[in-house]
């Protein structure tokens, strides 16, 4: 049995706007599949729930400006399916096809995923690595907040009371950019990540040397990029030995605790050998596409 | 906490319902009598609670029956009957993939929707498909040989017809 709550079903995002409120005993309620879990254990105790799970303004993927915008109650199997984040979001994607199982995955939302704040959140890291914003609207506010700057701590985000998510989005990446993204899991489906980690080059045409992008989940208090690893690899060829010092250095970067699904020197040198494997691939393959 | 009268469109029938907001669909469902959706974990990690909702696959234990309010749901006991069952339904009996029976309702309502999307599933794509069902007795094995068995099944009828 759930405990009481009253349940407001708006039909349009106005509405919906227009009921959110200051206090923190209002909550959006979309997938669910977070958030009902934690009212059945009583670990949130909200008075009213907000239905904004069926909102048609806040659901699709479209282009604009150059930018790649998803509706932020666009869920997952969207996503898994959606052929502009197959081109466009190729790590997201990748996230998409192993996040959870086929029943959550048609419930959760990519919204859903960012705003609940947790350091294993498989959006996350793809989102991070293609440079991805949040938009909050309230009924008298709009803002962008880069993601790096949107989850702030274990369950934490800048997102006030009164804000909704209603979309993420990010720069659509140059042609012949790859994103991947990996997964340790404690068994192949319905698993919480150890850790994950998505990696980007974006393909540079204009002569420029390309960029890549890391970024690590559940390593840290917040999902997180690995600037240091970044900086060392910004402009030089991927050798082996860039490659074995830029994973040091992404390791280093982590703040990894150790709980129930590893210990913290565990995810440590996973996260190093995971981000040597990743890179080195990613050497290969971009090798051979030259030749 | 005020109830409120809503739709449930469940195996083609319509029924009207006054419920308060936190009864979760399959709450309701099982106060309908649709007690082949069975209450497992009811945190979304075992799928014995699988529905249809609208065409997609989900738990019912994680959907509130207002979010169903006007929906079309599909139970396994929708699939078909005793005299006529869903080849499905047929291959799972046969195939030994019912032991206990508490997951079987979810099974084949994942594999149902497997199998509208991809008639010929490989071994790994059945077995990512049922990822969301936890069965304790069978080890799987069974279960997805039933799926397999019902794939040959339909699609040798599809090319006879």
């Amino acid at each position: 049995m759930l405990p009481e709550f009253e349940l407001l079903m708006p039909r349009t995002l106005p509405e919906a706007l227009e009921m959110m409120d200051e206090s923190s005993k209002v909550m959006p309620l979309a997938g669910g599949t977070n958030l009902l879990v934690d009212l059945r254990g009583r670990l949130s105790r909200p008075q009213t729930l907000i239905n904004i799970g069926g909102l048609d303004e806040l659901r699709g993927v479209r282009v604009e400006d150059g930018y790649i915008v998803v509706g932020s109650a666009a869920t997952i199997a969207d996503l898994k399916r959606n052929a502009l984040i197959a081109k466009h979001g190729q790590a997201l994607r990748q996230a998409a096809t192993v996040f959870a199982n086929p029943l959550i995955r048609n419930r959760a939302t990519i919204g859903g995923n960012l705003a609940y704040g947790s350091p294993a959140a498989d959006a996350a890291p793809p989102l991070l690595v293609l440079g991805a914003e949040v938009e909050l609207l309230s009924k008298d506010t709009r803002r962008t907040v880069p993601l790096e700057e949107f989850i702030t701590g274990v369950r934490k985000t800048v997102r006030h009371p009164r804000e909704l998510i209603t979309a993420i989005r990010w720069p659509i990446p140059p042609e012949g950019s790859v994103g991947v993204f990996r997964k340790l899991g404690l068994r192949k489906a319905d698993a919480i990540s150890v850790l994950s980690i998505a990696v980007m080059l974006l393909h540079m045409d204009t002569g420029d040397c390309d960029q890549l992008r890391i970024a690590l989940g559940a390593v840290a208090p917040t999902p997180i990029r690995a600037a240091a690893a970044e900086d060392l690899l910004d402009g030089g060829p991927l050798t082996p030995e860039v490659i074995a010092q830029a994973a040091q250095l992404a390791s280093e970067a982590t703040q990894a605790i150790g709980d129930i699904r590893g210990s913290a020197a565990y995810r440590k040198r996973v996260i190093t050998a995971l981000v040597q494997r990743l890179l080195t691939n990613l050497a290969k393959d971009t090798k051979e596409k030259k030749h | 906490m005020k109830a409120k009268a809503i739709t449930l469109n469940v195996n083609g029938r319509r029924h009207q319902v006054t419920l308060f907001p936190n009864v979760t669909l399959l709450e309701a469902l099982r106060d309908l009598n649709y007690t082949d959706v069975k209450n497992g974990c009811e945190k979304g990690d075992c799928g014995a609670c699988a529905v249809e909702l609208n065409g997609r696959i989900i738990n019912s234990c994680l959907v509130l029956a207002w979010q169903a309010d006007g929906a079309r749901i599909l139970t396994n006991a929708g699939l078909g009957t005793m005299e006529s069952p869903h080849p499905l339904q047929e291959a799972f009996a046969d195939a030994g993939a019912v032991q206990c029976g508490y997951c079987t309702s979810g099974m084949i309502i994942a594999a149902k929707a497997l199998l509208d999307e991809n008639p010929n599933p490989s071994e790994t794509e059945i077995r990512e498909a049922i990822s969301g069902n936890l069965c304790r007795c069978t080890g799987y094995s069974q279960i997805i040989n039933a799926v397999q068995m019902t794939a040959e099944k339909m699609m040798q009828q599809k090319a006879q017809e």
